[in-house]
Formats: C-alpha cells, sequence, structure tokens
C-alpha cells in the first residue's frame, strides 16, 4: 500500500487528502487496525509546545542617516549581538534584560514584538568613515522590521527526562521547581503528539521539511544542536531518553503570540515556549505503526537533578500515560508529576496544522537531505585541557 | 455564620498563641490558619480562615486589633490570569494541598480556590508569571 510523497501531495492540492492528528490516528489505529489506517489517512500531523531554550530571531533595522555600524545593541535593554553586518542582529530568548534582570528577556521582547508592541532600539558604535554615527536611541516595531525570522538551533526534542530531586533543599530548575526528597517529578514532551517521537528514525522529518513554527510556515534548517540519534531506544524504536532535535527557520512576522510564549523560570533565567507542529505522511505500515503508539507505548527516564554532573543517576524509565496521571511511583515513593510541555496547545497545533493542509492545502515536502541517523558522529562532551595537551 | 479570611501582621515579639487560643474561647470563633510565618524577632504574618458570626467576628477582629495586630480583613488573594496561562501544568508539581490540577482528558488547569493555602509556591514556579497574589 505505499504510498508516495508526490501521491500525497496531489491529493493535498486537490483538497481530497485524509489528515488526522496524531491522536486521532492513534485512536483510528486502534480500532480498525494500523494497515487500515494506513490505507485511509494520508499524513498525520504532530505537535509540541515546551520550552525552547535554543531559539531567537535573526533582525535587520534599516539604515539611520548618518547610517551606524552596530557594534552593541539592546532591545528594551535586552543584549542582541552585534557581531554582523551593520543593522543585522540576532536576538537570543534566554538573554536576560540589563534592567529588569530575569523577569524579563530576549524571549519578552520577541513576544512583545509579536504583539505588536514598540520596542526601544539603543546601539552604539566607534563611529567610522562609512558609518559616521556613534550612538542611536529610536523605537521600533515587527513591522518596521526589513527581516525578521526566526532561526532556533535546537527545538523539538525527541523525548525528554523526568526530573526528580533527592537532596534536602528545592532545586530551581530549567525542568521548575524540584521540590526536596522526591516531592515532585516533573517532564517535558507532548508525549505521543511530539514530532520526532513519530519518526523515531528520521524517515520523513530532515532538512527542508515544511512545518509549523510560532504559528507560521517554516522549515526544518538542519539538524538542531546535541542531535543525537545514539540515545538507548525501546523495543518500537523509539528513544527513552532526550534524542533528535531540529534546527528551524521561519517568518516572525506571520508568526503569532498564541504560539509564542515568553518564560521566566524562578532561579534559572529567561526562556521561551515555541510551538513546533511538523506533518509525517503515511508512506507505509512501517511509519504507520509509530504514528499509532500512545502515551501507554512512549517512556521517559527518570534522573535525579540533585547530581549536578554530567551523567546523573537514573531511576529507570516510565509511560508518559503514568506521567499523566498525576503521580508516578520512584523508589516505593508516590511521588507527584506536572508537565511543562502544554498538551492542551500541543493538541492546538497538530489541529491548526491538519486545518492548513486539509483547507489551505499547505504541501508537504520530502527532505532534502536526512538528519543524522544511527551511526552518524556521537555526542561530544566538552574536556577542560590546557593548550600544550592539545 | 459567615467564613472569612484575614491577614494579620506581627508585630516584633509578639507570640501568637494566646491570639488565637482567644478567638477561640472567648469570641466563639473557628480559627483555620492557612499560613503562618512566625519568627520572634522579626514581623509575623499569619493567613488565617475564620468561621463565626458577624457580630463575633466584628469582637474578634477588634481584639486582635486591641493586641497591636495589624488586621487586614481584605486579605490576599490567589488570582489565576488565564490570557496568560499556557496550561504547563508546572504549578501543578508544587502545589502540595492540590488546588491546582490538571484536568485528566483536556490537561487544562484547574483551580480549586478553596483547597488553597496561599504558600505562594505557584507564584513562585510559574514561568509565565500568570498568578499572582494581590492585597
Ligand atoms: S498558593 Fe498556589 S501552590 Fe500554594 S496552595 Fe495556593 S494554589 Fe497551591
Ligand atoms: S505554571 Fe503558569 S502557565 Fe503553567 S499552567 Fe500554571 S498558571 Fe498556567
Amino acid at each position: 500500500m505505499a504510498k508516495s510523497w508526490e501521491e500525497i501531495n496531489a491529493r493535498i492540492a486537490s483538497g481530497e487528502a485524509v489528515v488526522f492528528t496524531a491522536e486521532e490516528f492513534a485512536s483510528l489505529a486502534a480500532d480498525e487496525g494500523v494497515s487500515a489506517a494506513a490505507k485511509r489517512v494520508d499524513v498525520v500531523t504532530t505537535g509540541t509546545f515546551g520550552p525552547m531554550c535554543s531559539s531567537g530571531v535573526i533582525l535587520n533595522f534599516g539604515h539611520s542617516d548618518p547610517p551606524i555600524r552596530m557594534a552593541e545593541v539592546w532591545l528594551n535593554d535586552v543584549a542582541a549581538y552585534g557581531g554582523l553586518a551593520a543593522v543585522d542582529t540576532y536576538l537570543g530568548v534566554t538573554q536576560p534584560s540589563t534592567t529588569r534582570g530575569l523577569e524579563y528577556g530576549g524571549a519578552h521582547v520577541i513576544e512583545d514584538l509579536l504583539r505588536g508592541r514598540a520596542v526601544r532600539l539603543r546601539a552604539t558604535s566607534p563611529g567610522t568613515d562609512c558609518y559616521p554615527r556613534t550612538e542611536i536611541d529610536t523605537w521600533i516595531t515587527l513591522d518596521d522590521l526589513n527581516q525578521a525570522y526566526f532561526f532556533n538551533p535546537r527545538n523539538a526534542y525527541q523525548n525528554y527526562a523526568v526530573a526528580v530531586n533527592t537532596t534536602d533543599r528545592a532545586l530551581h530548575t530549567y525542568l521548575g521547581t524540584l521540590l526536596p526528597r522526591l516531592g515532585n517529578a516533573t517532564y517535558c514532551s507532548a508525549g505521543a503528539l511530539s514530532p520526532l517521537l513519530n519518526d523515531p528514525t528520521y524517515r520523513t522529518i530532515g532538512v527542508g521539511s515544511r512545518i509549523f513554527v510560532a504559528g507560521a510556515p517554516g522549515y526544518v534548517a538542519w539538524e538542531g544542536t546535541q542531535h543525537n540519534p545514539h540515545a538507548d531506544r525501546d523495543e518500537h524504536g523509539v528513544p527513552v531518553r532526550p534524542a533528535g532535535t531540529l534546527a528551524v527557520i521561519a517568518d516572525l512576522k506571520a508568526a503569532s503570540p498564541e504560539f509564542f510564549s515568553a518564560a521566566s523560570f524562578t532561579g534559572y533565567g529567561v526562556s521561551s515556549f515555541v510551538g513546533i507542529g511538523v506533518p509525517i505522511p503515511v508512506l507505509d505500515e512501517e511509519i504507520a505503526a509509530t504514528l499509532a503508539l500512545t502515551d501507554a507505548d512512549i517512556t521517559a527516564t527518570i534522573y535525579d537533578y540533585g547530581v549536578a554532573g554530567r551523567s546523573r543517576p537514573s531511576f529507570g524509565t516510565v509511560s508518559y500515560a503514568q506521567l499523566r496521571t498525576g503521580s508516578i511511583t520512584v523508589e516505593g515513593k508516590k511521588v507527584p508529576t506536572g508537565p511543562i510541555s502544554s498538551l492542551p496547545k500541543a493538541r492546538k497545533i497538530a489541529a491548526e496544522l491538519k486545518r492548513w493542509i486539509a483547507e489551505e492545502r499547505f504541501a508537504i515536502a520530502e527532505p532534502l537531505q536526512l538528519l543524522p541517523q544511527v551511526g552518524s558522529q556521537a555526542q561530544k562532551p566538552l574536556d577542560i585541557r590546557t593548550g600544550e595537551a592539545i | 455564620m459567615a467564613r472569612k479570611r484575614l491577614d494579620l501582621t506581627f508585630p516584633p515579639r509578639q507570640s501568637l498563641k494566646p491570639v488565637i487560643y482567644h478567638l477561640v474561647k472567648d469570641y466563639d470563633l473557628v480559627p483555620n490558619i492557612l499560613r503562618a510565618q512566625i519568627h520572634p524577632a522579626q514581623e509575623g504574618r499569619m493567613v488565617l480562615e475564620v468561621t463565626g458570626t458577624k457580630e463575633d467576628f466584628a469582637a474578634g477582629v477588634a481584639f486582635l486589633e486591641g493586641q497591636g495586630l495589624i488586621v487586614n480583613e481584605a486579605a490576599s488573594d490567589i488570582v489565576l490570569d488565564e490570557e496568560r496561562c499556557v496550561n504547563c501544568g508546572l504549578c501543578t508539581a508544587v502545589c502540595k494541598p492540590d488546588a491546582l490540577t490538571l484536568d485528566p482528558e483536556a490537561q487544562t488547569l484547574c483551580f480549586d480556590k478553596d483547597k488553597c493555602v496561599y504558600c505562594e509556591a505557584c507564584v513562585i514556579a510559574c514561568p509565565r508569571r500568570a498568578i499572582t497574589l494581590t492585597f
């Protein structure tokens, strides 16, 4: 019953494509079997909405008169990168404000821009013959910018850790507040709706895939940083710990604050929730089998964040279905759980992407290049050494 | 009978036990302490819910004020801004009395204010700053 990318795109173009979200597809497969579901459905949509620190925007401000080569740049007192051309910058979501600290950062500037709010731009420069201006202090809005696009080096982590804390004090982490003595557990994945968990071996998601980024049509630009296909996998071939990642690109001007939300984690810092959705073509029964997996089939590994080292001790794995009940058992103790990745938003994203494909005839794209597969370069740690030792 | 929330500020060195004892014994009020931060050498704070008749309540408040306590009847409140909330559920992981939970099916945030003890753990935990303690 194999279907080709071309066949599926032709059905999308003619408005005949059958599009299901990953949750809908799993329940169809449970009722009618994987092979019937694979026959009937052309595209399955996925979604995720979790904090993704490795995100940011490339902005071009246009030239002032006289012009300036911006060497130091601040947007609402949040420093942006000054090491690009005169009026280009990169603003990362985690950069904290020089005046409001961790309560306001790069992510908040981006959210303010998306909400149509004016943002104060300040820049300084040593001044040169072709760029004589040494200072600028003005206000900009998203509409004023020439180019404004997301370039997020690492989004859509394929699975994540479940965090617990065995120490005697509360820890403030990027996975939230972890209460002492196994007081709670937090986890961060859309589970059965998560893009890369639905295509665990990166058959259909690769460089050039057309995707949903914060409400805008975008692309997978490259493998994400720390992309690691070698993580342990279960019997379905699905990783049981953090594994693959995506670098994504999309127009900020087409994005929506409904699918991009700034976040401040007390004691940790600034980050942003980014909505990512990826369509997966039901090419054959093999891919249909992973698309049919539910939260009961997908597991994550529990780690002790009380140990701040590279290799944290693990307490085994637990299914997302169990995590979503509100408590798990660790070391014989009942531990309340809290997610960080918003499932209601992930569902909205998968539904919105389904609408794009079914109604707006959003075409899907075969990868121009596959993401690194098992057997590619392993993730390397950073060793601390001297120049002489190299 | 009415149930009201009181926010008490104790001056330094004011011991709290006799005050609560007198509320019960002399004014027939049933206090339920939601939150207390008392340190002998510093200013203390206590949030409690008090059940009793209107008259007893007024007399009890007058007694507390007579003891040098600052009594705030428009007690602090935990407010959830649903516009800011993204239903990430992080607050549910720190809410010990289960005032904040996720709907099992929809996985959206549910706030049962009756269970809240005003510990403010969620205020600190929410990355969207969607929960605030108002006075
Ligand atoms: S203040 Fe917040 S965390 Fe504390 S009990 Fe109330 S809702 Fe729960
Ligand atoms: S932590 Fe904040 S954003 Fe997340 S569910 Fe709770 S109130 Fe909503």
